[in-house]
């Protein structure tokens, strides 16, 4: 395994970035290229931006923050939000991103993702899963950037995460929706069943609210990258004295 | 100086232009033989798949031209595989520079495929920029084997050569222009180099 990731998300709405509290109720958080930088600086190992807006509304991210934030960027970065083509995804990676993630289009049309990485690799393909607990078992909800269009996708979340990986992707973000914004520790069951699942890297999403829930997502679900948004943003932890601790349990960071 | 990139069509070539241009270098994105030939530097990128990559080389008639430099050449990850004579990722040869084959990564438990992220480096060449222990970021699921060209390499199940030198052409299994400050001295070592 490579270092472990300690991976800020920066949801982006109308150029800004933006956290909500399970997936609701966004607030600004400020300027894109300076939340960039600012992580960068800080050691963070890449950063994930999501515009949240773009597959509820019906179209595809803006490239103009994508390419800002490649050139003062010397960290991989992800974009998400309303990539629907193989040709959009060509236009993100020539704008500078480094990998691509999908969710609620790959979910549409499942082929894009063994479009994408046939020409581009799996390597770039990130696939964004939104996992809820309904009645004993998981399932993946779609349009999860706005209440009012979030819905089934009508599968099982691990069933999901197989048939994704098998098409091509790369990477699967596995985002609990039970433990968004509210920081009370990832859900590492859950977590583990699906690094267990598939043989790419699995990054754990939602719920981290301090450097023990970190530690148990790489510790015990066994994560290659662990993402979180509010505790940095709200500087609840700082990105060098979690990588700090983290090392401390044992836990190979990159510093 | 003058510093051509290579444009195969299939590949990140904004950010190791933006990189590039951290040195104060005007790279010049193009697919046109002659004047990759003419160019004093030549980097050949790409993320993709080598089968698609050398299909694209044919396809610009530049298997040649490419064979033929002998100004420094950096490979970079895709771009790397590229120079090795064949690729399990590839149906037929590869350019053949640098004598060895590429291989998939065989996932295991803790060990995903693709290897995604920063890696600890063991160095053997002081010319190159970077010391061990130095992380840099790879994303890719084929590798080449060790041989006689490798300078620094990960450990992740096998050894992954993450620099390769054969005389004028050096190759990077990792993303210099994404590997922060290590990855700014790589560059700089081959832009001296």
């Amino acid at each position: 395994m490579p270092a472990r990731r300690i991976i800020p998300c920066l949801d982006v709405k109308d150029g800004r970035v933006v956290k909500g509290v399970q997936f609701r109720d966004h607030r600004d958080a400020g300027d894109i290229i300076e939340q960039a930088l600012r992580y960068r600086d800080e050691g963070a190992d890449e950063l994930v931006f999501y515009d949240i807006g773009a597959s509820p509304e019906g179209r595809s991210l803006d490239l103009g923050w994508v390419r800002r934030i490649a050139r003062v960027i010397d960290i991989p970065f992800t974009v998400a939000g309303g990539i629907r083509s193989r040709d959009r995804a060509a236009a993100c990676l020539d704008a500078g991103a480094d990998k691509i993630s999908i969710n609620s289009p790959a979910l549409e049309r499942p082929a894009l993702i063994g479009e994408i990485a046939r020409d581009f690799g799996s390597q770039c393909v990130v696939v964004g899963v939104d996992s809820l607990a309904v009645e004993g078992d998981y399932v993946v909800k779609q349009y999860t950037g706005s209440p009012e269009a979030t819905r089934d996708a009508g599968r099982r979340t691990l069933d999901w995460v197989r048939e994704a990986t098998e098409r091509g992707a790369g990477e699967i973000v596995l985002n609990c929706m039970r433990q968004d914004g509210v920081r009370t520790g990832y859900d590492l069951a859950h977590t583990r069943d699906v690094v267990d699942a598939v043989d790419v890297p699995v990054i754990a999403s939602g719920g981290a609210g301090s450097p023990e829930h970190f530690r148990d997502a790489f510790a015990e679900a066994g994560v290659s990258g662990a993402l979180a948004a509010s505790v940095f943003h709200d500087r609840l932890i700082a990105i060098p004295d979690l990588k700090e601790f983290l090392a401390t349990c044992g836990i190979e960071m990159r510093r | 100086m003058t510093l051509t990139i290579v444009d195969l069509g299939c590949g990140n070539l904004g950010s190791v232009a933006i990189a590039l241009e951290r040195f104060g270098v005007a790279p010049l994105i193009t697919a046109d033989a002659e004047r990759i030939a003419a160019a004093e530097r030549v980097v050949l990128p790409g993320v993709g798949a080598a089968g698609f990559a050398m299909e694209r080389i044919e396809a610009l008639s530049l298997s040649e031209t490419l064979r033929s430099l002998r100004q420094p050449v950096l490979g970079i990850c895709l771009g790397m595989q590229l120079l090795f004579e064949e690729s399990e990722e590839a149906a037929g040869p590869c350019l053949g520079i640098i004598p060895g084959r590429v291989r998939r990564l065989d996932p295991a438990p803790e060990r995903p495929v693709p290897h995604m992220g920063w890696s600890r480096l063991a160095v053997s060449d002081p010319r190159i920029g970077l010391s061990d222990g130095d992380y840099v970021y790879f994303a890719h699921s084929f590798a080449c084997d060790t041989g006689t060209a490798t300078r620094a390499f990960a450990d992740y199940g096998r050894e992954i050569p993450a620099i390769v030198v054969q005389e004028n052409v050096w190759g990077a299994q990792f993303h210099p222009e994404r590997s922060g400050e290590a990855g700014a001295r790589f560059l700089q070592a081959w832009l001296d180099s």
